[in-house]
């Protein structure tokens, strides 16, 4: 296969001219460098052309008024209202708020799911009695749970902690559970000859050998968090990232919405990339071992 | 491997050690195929005996046989059918035009280095923004109807779907591409010979998430641009008024909506990738 793809294609064109031999080096070198650097720059210039197409459409339609501003605000005052509710410190107050209760619902929602899926991941017995009950439950999207937890906890910050752990809850408890069925049978047989007692298999066999699905997990779970988070505090919330948009959406004042959004997809990034950060360096010792 | 495998190892791992406390998790009294309806027979039973023996006087616990009353009356005068259909309507409109959206501008992005340098970075940026984030912006622009909720549903399926079928038509190994080569294929045999049915297991999983993500973004968009017809909006009303029995009989009928819609498209994927079969995995 690989003759045939080398038949199409011609051969390279020989250089009809080489540079003089003192300047060769250099000159390929710099050469070199400058195609690495256009090839480069060029690739990350294309992908700002249709961000600053759309920039300058969005720019030229609110100078013209084409569109009402209530509907579509110039990107100049996007931008002055992120720097001044930045500066004025709401924009951090509000997004500490969120973050917060993210955190507690990680806390409570990662610990029940660990606790779940270690347990039907190590006994066969668990599994049997809650195995059925979780597939059920973990079917039901979480926005369906929303109307019986505001019920049960009206809308304070109960049900935001509430809902979000639910979020947190199934897909921890599917990748621990998964990463720990997963588990090669030769570890455990090692684990045998060595004459591990339970803790000892899993502090040294289990969590480990579950790690990657455990990491995978976790950080599955703070995505659907972020994406309950919004929904619940876009539903019944008094601060927060979700309630300033909100506001902004009942004010009319479609820059806020905007401010909103860039924020969320922001901090959605960073939780993201830190729990990667994390995860790489948990699993370093992987890179030793091997 | 699976999990009984390790189980019975871990179980001679344990011999040796008595003091293990899995050894308390052996209630050997309840035969094996039982053992799934064990927890929610307990709950059936907990409920009933709540409302039976009045331990509680909130009105936030209703007796299942109310649930079941409101479940045969709604039923009967149509009102959960008619919800049921709107929001079912809604779901698969906006399931459709995401997903057509999302497939032309997945295969666009994998067939062209081009176009992929163009849109990709704007499109992984937008993708970043959780998609409730969407809500307020789209209430603005399409109003509260079913303009908004389809344009938002659309929305929803449109990542998924994109996402999936950009990475599969980049996965298709390049030895496949090759061999279209040698038999000289047309560009459209390419595509409709080798690439497509390369990519489709991927472009199937995008449109599978895709379905199960339109069905929680419909239940999302009916509570917050409440206004028309639809099970979401069916709950919403139950919760305002403090009518549990309309709540709960919701919450199951949103549960086994999922699950159906799920099952459905499970089964037209075992469908559509028949062809695979076993020599697949000879590779």
């Amino acid at each position: 296969m690989t003759a045939a793809s080398s038949i199409e294609k011609a051969p390279p064109p020989l250089p009809t001219s080489l540079p003089a031999p003192g300047l060769r080096l250099s000159t390929l070198r710099i050469t070199a460098l400058a195609g690495d650097f256009v090839k480069r720059f060029g690739l990350a210039a294309t992908g700002l052309i249709l961000p600053l197409l759309l920039l300058a459409l969005w720019q030229h339609a609110a100078s013209q008024h084409w569109i009402a501003e209530q509907l579509l605000p110039p990107p100049a005052l996007v931008w002055q209202s992120l720097v001044e509710l930045w500066g004025s410190g709401d924009l951090r107050s509000h997004i500490a708020v969120s973050l917060s209760r993210i955190g507690w619902s990680f806390l409570i929602g990662g610990s029940v799911g660990l606790a779940l899926g270690f347990a039907m991941g190590l006994s066969r017995q668990l599994k049997a009695y809650l195995f059925p009950t979780f597939e059920v439950v973990a079917q039901f999207p979480v926005v369906g749970w929303i109307p019986l937890l505001i019920i049960f906890f009206g809308i304070g910050e109960a049900l935001k902690i509430s809902a979000i752990s639910i979020a947190i809850v199934v897909p921890i408890v599917i990748n621990t559970y998964k990463g720990i069925a997963n588990i090669p049978n030769a570890l455990l047989d090692v684990a045998r000859v060595y004459r591990f007692d339970l803790p000892q298999v899993i502090a040294r066999v289990v969590v480990p050998a579950a790690l990657p699905s455990l990491f995978n997990g976790l950080r599955q779970g703070v995505m659907q968090a972020w994406l309950s988070l919004v929904f619940v505090e876009l539903l019944a919330a008094s601060e927060g990232i979700g309630y300033l948009m909100v506001w902004g959406r009942q004010l009319l004042q479609l820059d806020l919405v905007v401010v909103g959004m860039i924020a969320v997809g922001a901090i959605g990034v960073l939780l993201d990339v830190s729990l990667r950060l994390v995860e790489a360096r948990l699993q370093r010792w992987r890179k030793v071992a091997f | 491997m699976t999990a009984s495998t390790i189980n019975t190892n871990l179980a001679s791992v344990n011999e040796s050690n008595r003091k293990s406390p899995l050894r308390y998790l052996h209630p050997a009294t309840i035969p094996k195929p039982l053992r799934g309806w064990v927890i929610p027979a307990l709950l059936l039973i907990l409920w009933w005996a709540t409302y039976r023996f009045g331990w509680t006087q909130s009105q936030l616990f209703v007796p299942i046989s109310k649930v079941w009353e409101t479940a045969v009356r709604l039923s009967s005068t149509g009102e959960l059918w008619q919800s049921l259909a709107a929001s079912l309507a809604r779901d698969l409109v906006g399931f459709v035009i995401g997903s057509l959206i999302g497939l032309l501008v997945g295969g666009a992005l994998g067939l062209s280095r081009l176009l992929e340098d163009l849109i990709g970075p704007t499109f992984h940026t937008l993708k970043q923004i959780s998609l409730f984030a969407w809500i307020p912006l789209i209430s603005l622009w399409f109003g509260l109807g079913d303009a908004a909720k389809v344009a938002f549903l659309a929305l929803a399926a449109f990542f998924p779907v994109v996402l999936n079928s950009f990475e599969g038509i980049r996965s298709v190994p390049r030895e496949y591409i090759e061999v279209a080569r040698v038999f000289a294929y047309s560009r459209t045999q390419l595509l409709t010979r080798v690439v497509l049915p390369a990519a489709l297991p991927s472009i199937f999983t995008g449109v599978y998430l895709a379905l199960i993500y339109a069905w929680l973004a419909t239940l999302g968009a009916e509570y917050l641009l409440t206004s028309g017809l639809g099970i979401g909006n069916l709950l919403t009303d139950g919760r305002e008024h403090f009518w549990m029995d309309y709540v709960i009989l919701g919450v199951i009928v949103v549960g086994i909506v999922g699950f159906l819609l799920n099952w459905i498209a499970s089964r037209v994927e075992a469908r559509l990738l028949r062809w695979r079969g076993r020599s697949v995995a000879q590779f």
